[in-house]
């Protein structure tokens, strides 16, 4: 292929391109394929449109909240405000503006979100690899453990650990974190137990690869896919696990605007004053629905055996 | 054979699928009839040969669509009758035998089991009748042992005997016509030949017709009386199997030449080339 | 060049216990291409798995170059000795691209002049540098192939292991992977153990061949006495007749039909 045909290719031809001459261009028309069928789907592009707006949000929360998310407003004259021009959410016991607090919290919620992918998912992805390509009594010991993590409820356990580390928001994830992993490690053993007997992973053994090359190199890329996918499903019980938490007041402590908490103050008011547990409640929701909709869509595209 | 109707007429068969990525043409103007005899489909993969047998049966998957101008078994139009009678017609009258039997025969369910029911699918019998019926074709199968045989689920019985058992399971209800979608590629070529001499000697017998897909061109050609050889969807050239020596078109030649032959063969071995003009 | 004897591989133990391959001994000299023939379950490729250490030796020993091969095998015995599978759409892995599956075993043996050496590599199995950025979905069934030859060829290894490279195939391209198989031979001076259930193949590529079945040894022939119709076991003659096509056992049958 000449210079000057190459500058008059479309970036669409470029990327969709079936004999591409470089690892760049390569690496791109696969992702560029794998995005095209994730847009055909609106669902899941619904969900993305959440995320990324989640994202945005926390990013531009300082321009996006009208007032702060801290500091209330008169005790005697702004407590417990009806949705307003002035406080678009209304206005909560404390005076403060819901809509601010709401636009802040999700700074928490995408923390505790980040956190726990980049904890529990790296944990589970080696602990489910090594297991299944092991075999043997590493993987009987690994399992068991695994196991016993599953075997409690996520919420009780995470109560469990919180109380023993103390409250705190820190804390909360780190617990979550501990408890969010196991299922990873199965999905990851499962996917591992197909491919270690494939021929291909045959053909690196006789290459003289070592086993913690194949594990990284090999394994781990086929079974990220699906892992990867139940993260994001799993995300939604993250944020209502956390939610959950704070709302038992051992997740954020006060001030803090974390949604689960939120909605803990604003249960006493639920009947007089629906609007201050319902609105954090509702961002919520919209979250949760928006991973466990991306989630889907990401599912028929990264998972190959769901696929056509 | 006298002068009789063909027991199966297609002409024109086309099978495409409508795909997100354009719209692919499986199976393209094919014709032929055929009497109660062995008739051959011989291609490559990707030469439409499994998915004209398909097609004929009505089992062509979706997203496919089927057209032909004309598509008869028997006198009946298989392209316009109800479903149901479409499937009453399939595994009564007209059945297929494919590759692999362990994915054709339901895992939970014995041989036996599964022969009596397709038998009272079709034809109406008492258990007892059924169960007969079914000894009897396991018997004409050569099942040594046709009675534990028929208790034995699937995956029990080894890769001949299971495909032995397929045959049986299709030719319990006495069909009309049979199409055998490569029914010996995944056995031994010890056990093949053996599998192929009862399938033989039951066509034979019933006067059943035959279409045997395959992509062994050799197979075919010393199994079946004619054979047609299909490539890109369409049919390159039809022949009696005889003459598969006087094959003029290139692609027959090419096929037969590039097999490596135990007699010795040329160093390199001569390769296909492909001529776009065949498909067009 | 290869020196096995008496290998005896077993699977599992007690109830499981399964003796996959019996005594088998063979010696293949250098340069030379050796054919293991015979049926499912004969054991003719756990003799290859066994050689690269895929399966476990229980019995026997087995020479590469006049050394016996060290438990686990080493990383020199790699770049000696690689192997081909049958299945080219199992054997790539699905979301490497040909240059990180060839670029892995140089990455592996730590060696230089790694594009060269791809490039050259695509070049001598007939594919060309185009091929290089492809994955294996983009990719057909001769062309995947081709690249599994590579990737066995890259290392520059001596002896291959060519375990039904062709049965996956369809005949015609059967012949190209059968030419390529031949010519590189000659041009690598490799030494090749064949294994197929295809007599014809076998004999088309090796001057040798051993018989297997049920994982003991039938018959030890070569390509001339095959040919000349000299086999000296029932099995063997079997095995000839069936690369012949169907023949039917009583041709009365035929008339009859008619």
């Amino acid at each position: 292929m000449t210079g000057t045909f190459e500058r008059t290719q479309t970036l669409r031809e470029w990327l969709t391109d079936n004999e591409p001459s470089s690892r760049t261009q390569a690496r791109f028309g696969r992702a560029y394929l794998s995005w095209r069928s994730l847009s055909r789907n609106p669902l899941a592009m619904l969900g993305l449109i959440v995320v990324v707006g989640l994202i945005l949000v926390a990013i531009f929360a300082d321009q996006l909240a009208t007032q702060s998310p801290f500091i209330g407003g008169d005790l005697r004259t702004e407590r417990l405000q009806p949705p307003s021009a002035e406080h678009w959410l209304g206005t909560d016991s404390q005076a403060r503006d819901i809509y601010s607090r709401l636009v802040h919290g999700s700074r928490l919620t995408l923390m505790i979100v980040v956190l726990v992918t980049v904890i529990a998912m790296p944990v589970g992805l080696l602990i489910g690899t090594v297991a299944g390509y092991a075999g043997g009594w590493l993987d009987s010991v690994l399992m068991r453990i695994t196991d016993i993590f599953l075997a409690f409820p996520r919420l009780i356990l995470a109560l469990a650990f919180v109380a023993a580390l103390g409250p705190g928001i820190e804390n909360a994830i780190i617990a979550i974190a501990i408890t969010a992993w196991p299922p990873y490690a199965r999905i990851a053993r499962a996917e591992t137990l197909t491919i270690r007997n494939s021929d291909f992973i045959a053909a690196v053994r006789l290459q003289g690869a070592s086993t913690p090359r194949i594990i990284a190199r090999h394994i781990m890329p086929l079974c990220l896919p699906s892992v990867i996918v139940r993260v994001t499903l799993d995300m939604a019980g993250i944020i209502l696990t956390a939610a959950g938490l704070g709302f038992l007041g051992l997740g954020a402590q006060p001030p803090m605007p974390e949604w689960g908490a939120m909605i803990a103050s604003g249960r006493q008011y639920i009947i007089d004053y629906w609007w201050v547990a319902t609105m954090p409640g509702i961002a919520i929701f919209v979250v949760s629905l928006g991973f466990n909709l991306l989630g889907d869509g990401l599912r028929d595209v990264l998972d190959p055996k769901a696929a056509r | 054979m006298k002068e009789q109707a063909p027991l199966l007429e297609v002409e024109n068969l086309n099978v495409r699928f409508h795909l997100r990525t354009g719209t692919v043409e499986a199976v393209r103007g094919v014709s032929f009839s055929l009497g109660r005899e062995r008739l051959g489909i011989v291609g490559e993969s990707g030469s439409g040969k499994s998915q004209t047998g398909r097609a004929i049966l009505g089992l062509t998957p979706p997203p496919g669509e089927i057209t032909a101008d004309r598509l008869t078994f028997d006198g009946i139009d298989l392209l316009s009758i109800p479903r149901r009678q479409l499937r009453n017609l399939r595994g009564g009258r007209m059945t297929m035998v494919m590759q692999d039997p362990k994915y054709s025969l339901n895992p939970v369910m014995t041989i036996g089991d599964q022969m009596i029911e397709a038998y009272r699918a079709h034809k109406r019998a008492s258990r007892k009748e059924a169960r007969e019926k079914a000894l009897e074709m396991l018997e004409a199968v050569q099942m040594r042992n046709p009675g534990r045989v028929f208790s034995l689920y699937p995956h029990e019985a080894s890769g001949g005997m299971g495909q032995r058992a397929m045959i049986a399971m299709m030719l319990v209800t006495d069909p009309d016509f049979l199409i055998a979608d490569e029914p010996t590629s995944a056995l031994d070529v010890t056990v093949q030949q053996e599998v192929l001499r009862i399938l033989d000697r039951l066509v034979a017998e019933r006067g059943m017709g035959l279409i045997f897909v395959s992509h062994d061109l050799r197979l075919v050609s010393s199994f079946c009386d004619r054979v047609l050889v299909m490539y890109g969807g369409k049919v390159m050239e039809e022949l009696a199997s005889g003459d598969l020596e006087s094959a003029h078109h290139p692609y027959t030649r090419g096929l037969m030449n590039c097999l490596p032959a135990l007699e010795g063969s040329a160093h390199p071995l001569p390769t296909l080339r492909r001529d776009p003009a065949w498909t067009e | 060049m290869i020196d096995i004897r008496d290998l005896s591989v077993v699977f599992g133990s007690g109830n499981l216990r399964v003796e996959a391959v019996k005594g088998l001994s063979l010696q293949v000299a250098e340069g030379e291409s050796f054919g293991l023939v015979g049926e499912s379950g004969s054991g003719k490729s756990t003799v290859l798995r066994a050689i690269c250490g895929l399966a476990p030796v229980s019995g026997g020993t087995i020479a590469i170059g006049e050394k016996p091969v060290s438990v686990p095998r080493k990383r020199d015995f790699f770049a000696t000795v690689q192997m081909v599978f049958q299945d080219p759409y199992g054997s790539l892995h699905p979301r490497q691209t040909v240059d990180q599956i060839l670029s892995e075993p140089l990455a592996i043996h730590r060696m230089d002049n790694r594009d060269k050496r791809i490039v050259r590599t695509l070049t001598d199995v007939g594919l060309g540098p185009t091929f290089r950025f492809r994955f294996p979905h983009q990719l057909s069934g001769g062309q995947r192939q081709r690249v599994a030859i590579a990737r066995a060829l890259i290392l520059d290894p001596s002896v291959i292991l060519l375990d039904e490279p062709t049965s996956a195939l369809d005949a015609s391209v059967q012949a190209e992977i059968l030419n390529l198989l031949e010519l590189l031979r000659k041009e690598h001076n490799l030494t090749y153990i064949l294994v197929s259930h295809d007599l014809a193949v076998v004999a088309h590529l090796c001057d040798r061949m051993l018989v297997m079945r049920n994982g003991t040894m039938v018959e030890e022939t070569d390509t001339e006495h095959l040919r000349a119709g000299e086999a000296k076991t029932a099995y063997t003659r079997a095995l000839m007749k069936a690369t012949e096509g169907f023949t039917r056992a009583e041709p009365a049958t035929r008339t009859e039909l008619q």
